[in-house]
This record gives structure tokens, sequence and C-alpha cells, in this order.
């Protein structure tokens, strides 16, 4: 029921906007969001545009999982004490 | 798909399952709220990954779960009115009423078609003057605001045969009320798709009040996983806070627009969830200025008496005190192709998602 797809913004007329997921174009609402502009990834549901995607929390959460690996040695000698 | 492919890789699978099970060997229960974690959590297997000390435990955010089967009579009863055409999503089709369901009337004659957003079923007003159309809104804070703004675009294009029947819910009550009815949750595997539009504070009760950390996670494995971490370091830590794992489209202050329209057109009321009964202002009803395009009070029907199944322990799975196999019925009577309760007919409910990737 929740769910949202991450879609690519090709074209913006009014309040719809033509946005594409996997290859498959389709009419979306962007009444519910300001600012939304061509080439902008945005997540869909039930026809309507919910939230930018953006693309720098995106690399900084891969940055955070990847940084997970120095942080072992910090964990390991709080459970041995 | 960008924003999907890279959120399953399998190095950062490894690394992670690595890191959640080094931290503590300590009996820890999380619940994920939402159905589509339940969903994406038995389709990547993610309790087989994790350490066994490690519990994940389904609740109660399917939308179409918790929702009354008084609402599948209503609805049922509405369809059955010859000027009316029923529009909804695909997920409440075939959920069982007292003795009917909408696929069973549609079977029948009945004009119900499934759409994909409310905004089709506007359409459909536009087509159809000398119809009803009622949609049956379903759903929490997601949804809700698309429901919202068809209302008030309704109102504005003047669209006078279109009528929004709600069931809709808010999530705080019903993750508030799990902990005050005592089942034991160390931490909450938050909405990620909710929080898009609320943001991050309707949480903050839970940690000053409860002790229960919550982080609000996004839907891929290595979301569903850092999500674990994260829950599982606050345990360790003993500091229970909210935080957001699902950064890329959840803000703090949510989505400000789509909380707007929500205000604009729905009014908190007490409302039922399969499994944990009436909870206080945990529903939201069409407001007053909007009353015209109000089913409930423009639409008058006769609805048949609630009958529940018997056997079905739907209630007690969406508070996750028992998982689906406990169940007499699961995948003997009651399998995805003949549900019995809701749990089994939505994709996000719990016997679903355990009978389509577990069984």
């Amino acid at each position: 029921m929740c769910l949202s797809i991450p879609s690519k913004v090709i074209s913006i007329n009014g309040n719809k906007a033509m946005v594409s997921a996997g290859g498959t174009e389709y009419e979306a609402s962007i009444q519910l969001l300001d600012d939304v502009e061509v080439d902008d990834y945005v997540l869909i549901h039930t026809g309507f545009a919910i939230q930018k995607i953006s693309e720098e929390e995106a690399i900084k959460t891969f940055d955070l999982i990847k940084a997970l690996d120095a942080i072992e040695d910090e964990i390991d000698k709080e459970d041995k004490r | 798909m960008k924003y999907i492919d890279e959120f399953r890789d399998k190095e950062m699978v490894e690394l992670l399952i690595k890191k959640i099970s080094s931290i503590t060997t300590k009996d820890i229960a999380l619940m994920e709220v939402c159905g589509g974690h339940t969903w994406a959590i038995q389709k990547f297997g993610i309790p087989s990954l994790l350490p066994k000390n490690i519990r994940l435990l389904s609740g109660p955010g399917c939308p179409v779960c918790v929702t009354s089967k008084k609402f599948i009579d209503q609805a049922v009863a509405f369809s059955r009115l010859k000027d009316v055409i029923i529009t909804t999503y695909g997920d409440l089709i075939r959920v069982p009423g007292s003795t009917s369901s909408l696929n069973i009337e549609k079977s029948k004659g009945g004009d119900i078609r499934i759409v994909y957003s409310i905004l089709d079923a506007l359409q459909i007003a536009k087509e159809n003057l000398t119809k009803k159309i009622i949609f049956l809104g379903i759903g929490f804070e997601t949804t809700a605001p698309s429901s919202a703004a068809g209302v008030f675009n309704a109102l504005n294009e003047n669209i006078s045969n279109f009528f929004l029947f709600s069931s809709h819910k808010i999530m705080p009550p019903a993750m508030a009320a799990l902990i005050d009815e005592g089942v034991t949750i160390n931490g909450y595997i938050a909405p990620g798709h909710v929080s898009v539009i609320t943001g991050s504070h309707i949480y903050d009760e839970i940690p000053t009040k409860y002790g229960v950390g919550c982080v609000i996670s996004g839907f891929e494995p290595t979301d569903i996983l850092q999500s674990i971490y994260m829950l599982v370091k606050q345990i360790h830590d003993n500091n229970f806070s909210v935080e957001i794992q699902y950064k890329r489209v959840v803000k703090p202050e949510g989505n400000i627009k789509a909380q707007e329209i929500m205000k604009e057109v729905f009014t908190l009321r007490d409302d039922w969830w399969r499994g944990l009964g009436i909870l206080k202002n945990s529903g939201l009803a069409v407001n007053e200025k909007y009353s015209n395009l109000d089913a409930e009070k423009m639409i008058p029907v006769i609805v048949e008496e609630t009958k529940e199944e018997k056997g079905c322990i739907c209630g007690e799975i969406l508070k996750g005190l028992k998982k689906p196999k406990e169940c007499k019925l699961f995948g003997k009577v009651c399998t995805t192709s003949n549900p019995v309760g809701a749990c089994m007919v939505s994709h996000e409910g719990a016997c679903n998602a355990y009978f389509r990737f577990n069984n």
C-alpha cells in the first residue's frame, strides 16, 4: 500500500509531470511538491509525487555503511569491558 | 533501476550482517511497523541472515489488514446501489466482508473498478455524471494526502458526483498502543513512506515515554539491515532516540505541503483497528467543510451486521504476538488464492508474505 516508486521526471506541464520508472513512462501529479524540475528523481505513490530523492543523501548513506568497517575495533573493545 | 539496485549490494549486506552480529548477544525483538517492510523482509530473506538473538515481529502497518470488516460490509452495501460506481485500490477487492466481498459483488454485476490513483476516480466521475462515484480511501499518512488532494480537487473543479469513503488511519497511536498492551518491543523499524509525509517528529514520544528507539527505514536490503544495526546499537548503548536511515527521502519536517492538504480536508476521529480495537484519534474523517463529498454523510445505506470469521488469528498476528504459522488455518484453509483473513489478502499482510516467501 505504501509502495512508492523512484521515478525520473521527463517533462512538466502545470501540476502534472511525465515520469519514467524502469523504462515505463506515465503521468503523475506534482501537486504535493514544490520546485520539481525535469531530471529530478521523485518518489511516486498512488499517482502523486510525494518527495524528491536526494542524490547527496543517498551517497552519504553508502559512505556511512562502508565506514562501519573501520569502527569494528571500538565496538569489540566495549563488549570486552 | 536507480535508487534500487545500488541498495541491494552484496558486499554492503555482508558487512552490515557482520556488524549487527558483533554488537551484542542479548535477545532483541524489533518490530517492523509497515507492511511494505514486512513484504521486503520476507522477500529478501532478512530473518535468515540475522543472528538468532535478533527477532523481527510484523506490526499493524498493513492498511488492508487493520481495516474493519464493517468498512468492507459498508462498501459492499454501497456497491449494491444502482446509481453507484465503486472505485478502489486493488488490495481491497478480495478482502472478505461478513457475507460477501467486492470481488463477489463485481462478479454479480456490481460496478466496481480498480484504479491506481484517486485521480483516475475523479476522471470516472467526470465521464459518468448520472452516477455517484465512491472512492474507498484506505491507507496511512502516505496515502491520505492523495485522498485529500482528490477531495480538494473535486470541490475546486465542481465535481459534485464524487465521494470519499474514508478509512484512513494514522500510525503513532497504534505504535503506542502496542507498547501499552505489553507487547515486548525493543525497537521500531519505523515506516519510511509514512515518514516522507509526516517527518520524524511524530515518533518523538516513543523513545522519551517508553524508552524504545525508532529508526525510519528504507525498503531495500541494505536500508533494512542498516536500520537494524542502528537500533541494535541504540539498545547496546542504552541511548534511545528517533533516527532517520532513509535520509534520501525523509526529512525531519516531512512534506509540509502534503501535511497541509491533509489538515485542510480531514479531521481526527477515534477509529477501530483489527487486533487493537478502538484507538483514540487514530482515524481520519472528512471534515465539515468537505462534508458534501463524504460518502458516509451523503449516501445513506443499510449495512448488514458484522460477523467475524472463526479461527482466524489476524488480530494477534498484527500485534506481533503470534506468527502466521501458529494459525490453524494458515496454508490449509487460508491461502493466497482463498484468503480467510485480511492478513492473507494484501501483499503487505504478514500471512501473505510468509505464505509466498517462507512456506
